[in-house]
């Protein structure tokens, strides 16, 4: 295909790879026996889930008691790690489909690996209000069904319940377009396998042929559920910001959550992208598809939202002052020099000060470094939601209800427990499942290998533009 | 294609998709009427050759949304209007702005599942589906033209696909 190809373009895939290769390499770590690292984490990973059961199973039994809220900070450790994990879930959905909208090729090399994260986090997440309700056993109430308790319907004008449709129907719409994308890598899967294997993954690729029409009904579905999950996803974190800009709560009550919180979302997705395929390229031995290119790509979209989401801090410490407003005023200046300013100073340094590193180019491309503030960023993301969470709660209109929160070992726990849900289900997916899109891979390989652009191509088959750029190098 | 009568093909292998495309023009050239071309990818530049037409899916798609839209806007119209009216910090029982976040996503939930589902029956794939594979490594890297023997006859096929350069010629029947 004799796609155009820019001159600039670095390629996606280095290693001279031939697409049996590229099989080769992207379905091999689901054949092999575990290596001891994975079997290390993953007996990590369920101990620490185990332990988060505990106690969520012990928060059921006892009552939310058993958490350090109170009456006036009535949401905090727990509704701070919902919104925590919402917003990692955001960078799946972005990178498949905007930038599949996009047409940014770079995505099929990290595209699977976060959808699968975006399931996960959302999982993680869902879990929160659900046992925040106190009495999960009656969380069916919370969903529109004719029933027998009078006609007694959810409260359709309030944002919570916006919060339970947009939710649901994220991660609804998140696995079907994950899975639709894995059926053609389950087939490749099982023609490689035998026996027993051979059956299952029969069955997880739906009897996949690879025919043209069916090809190309697959591609139709995968560019509308791009088209929906574009405004979906955007819709998900803003849903989640009404939680409390539509509040009449000094610091919460402002339009400029909605964007402010989606820009958030996408900064603290992508940093945890990068913390976890910084490390699975280095395990799984991706560094020819997950390349230095894919880094620096997700590093520029880390310093343009870390750069909104400080524009945003700046602008909400502005209009506080600006409003005239003692109430709103107080809040923010509780915010940086109240009891929790530690919270406010990390959440400034590492959210607005880190992704600034970025605009070096070197530093963008250089490993460790973006490791270390992929997590640094991930750790700034958190203090955000508990500054707007527990500290804008704890100073209130009415000086004798002030209060102080810590959480309980019970919430702790629990918060831990959810890493260790997220990475469990994480590491059982790169056992059964390839980590990156290998149909998608082999589709773009004429147009980003490095066999074919960049300054080591050798042969510019199929590329009539490409003699003409080598000759001008 | 998903039928359910016995078809038998005879079919060649090629190691690439530009060999691929350059077969199905002359196959298309020849008037050799092709049974179904496989691949480990979508080949671009295929349909117009095979004259498939456009998939519709996304108008299905479409039809999914406006029914989630509706359902949606409907039954909370009715719900707070007739079978439940209720007063929510003085706003009317029919606050049309207030329905507009479940709408929306009620209206993306109704059309993903609705065009997934179809994607699917239409294909003829789902869970516990068997067909017969024609080669393994069609999902590999190899790109695969099938001829219908009652079509084509087999002498044919077997110039065709030694004049466009195929690495295999096999026949099975699906």
């Amino acid at each position: 295909m004799s796609a155009v190809v820019s001159p600039l373009r670095r390629p996606l895939i280095t290693g001279n790879k031939t697409y049996h290769q590229i099989t080769e390499d992207l379905i091999s770590p689901t054949e092999k026996t575990p290596t001891k690292a994975w079997v290390i984490g993953f007996v990590l990973s369920v101990a620490v889930l185990t332990f988060g059961i505990f106690c969520i199973i012990w928060t059921i039994w006892v009552g939310i008691g058993s958490w350090n809220l109170n009456r006036t900070i009535n949401w905090s450790w727990d509704i701070t790690n919902f919104v925590w994990w919402i917003g990692i879930g955001h960078a799946g959905t972005l990178i498949s489909a905007i930038l599949l909208l996009f047409r940014q090729k770079w995505r099929t090399g990290v595209n699977r690996a976060a959808e699968a994260m975006t399931i996960f986090a959302v999982m993680c997440a869902g879990l929160f209000p659900l046992i925040h309700m106190g009495r999960i056993w009656l969380a069916m109430f919370i969903m529109p069904y004719p029933n027998t308790r009078g006609p007694l319907w959810p409260n359709f004008n309030s944002p919570l319940l916006w919060d339970v449709f947009a939710i649901s129907t994220y991660l609804t719409v998140s696995l079907l377009f994950w899975y639709t994308g894995l059926v053609p890598d389950f087939a490749t899967v099982r023609d490689r396998a035998k026996g027993l294997r051979k059956k299952i993954y029969n069955t997880l690729s739906f009897g996949w042929t690879g025919s043209a029409k069916h090809w190309q009904r697959w591609e139709s579905l995968s560019l509308v559920l791009a088209g929906l999950s574009t405004p979906l996803v955007l819709s998900v974190h803003t849903i989640v910001s009404f939680d409390f800009a539509t509040s009449v709560i000094p610091g919460w009550h402002t339009t400029i959550f909605p964007p402010y919180f989606v820009a958030g979302a996408i900064f603290s997705g992508f940093a945890m992208v990068l913390t976890l395929m910084i490390i699975t390229r280095k395990l799984l031995k991706l560094e020819d598809y997950i390349t230095i290119e894919h880094i620096e790509s997700m590093n520029k979209v880390i310093l343009l939202t870390g750069t909104i989401v400080g524009v945003a801090y700046l602008t909400e410490l502005f209009i506080a002052w600006y409003s005239g407003y003692v109430y709103e005023q107080f809040a923010f200046f509780n915010r940086a020099l109240g009891p929790y300013w530690w919270s406010y100073f990390g959440m400034m340094f590492c959210n607005v000060v880190s992704p600034q590193f970025f605009w070096k180019k070197s530093w963008r491309r250089n490993i460790t470094l973006t490791f270390f503030l992929s997590i640094v960023v991930n750790i700034g993301m958190w203090f955000e939601r508990f500054v707007i969470i527990a500290t804008t709660l704890a100073r209130d209109y009415l000086p004798s209800s002030w209060s102080l929160y810590s959480p309980s070992w019970v919430e702790i726990g629990i918060y831990v427990g959810t890493f260790g849900l997220f990475f469990t289900a994480f590491l059982i997916f790169v056992r059964v499942a390839p980590v990156v899109a290998v149909a998608e891979v082999k589709a773009i390989l004429k147009s980003s290998g490095d066999q074919y652009i960049g300054d080591n191509a050798t042969h510019g088959h199929g590329h009539k533009h490409h003699s003409e750029h080598s000759d001008t190098h | 294609m998903a039928n359910n009568k016995q078809t038998d093909v005879i079919f060649g292998l090629y190691n690439d998709e530009e060999d691929l495309l350059r077969a199905v023009k002359a196959a298309k050239n020849d008037h050799l009427d092709i049974y179904d071309v496989y691949s480990p990818f979508p080949v671009h530049g295929l349909d117009p050759l095979l004259e498939l037409e456009e998939s519709r899916l996304h108008q299905a798609g479409f039809i999914y949304g406006a029914i989630g839209t509706l359902t949606a806007f409907l039954g909370m119209s009715w719900i707070f209007t007739k079978d439940w009216p209720n007063i929510f910090g003085g706003k009317p029982y029919w606050s049309v702005p207030a329905f507009i976040p479940i709408t929306f996503e009620m209206t993306v939930l109704f059309s993903a599942i609705g065009m997934t589902v179809t994607f699917y029956i239409i294909n003829g794939l789902g869970p516990g589906v068997v067909n017969t594979y024609l080669d393994d490594r069609i999902t590999d890297d190899k790109f695969c033209i099938a001829f219908d023997k009652s079509a084509v006859s087999a002498e044919r096929a077997e110039s065709f696909f030694k004049s466009t350069g195929a690495s295999e010629v096999n026949s099975k029947t699906i």
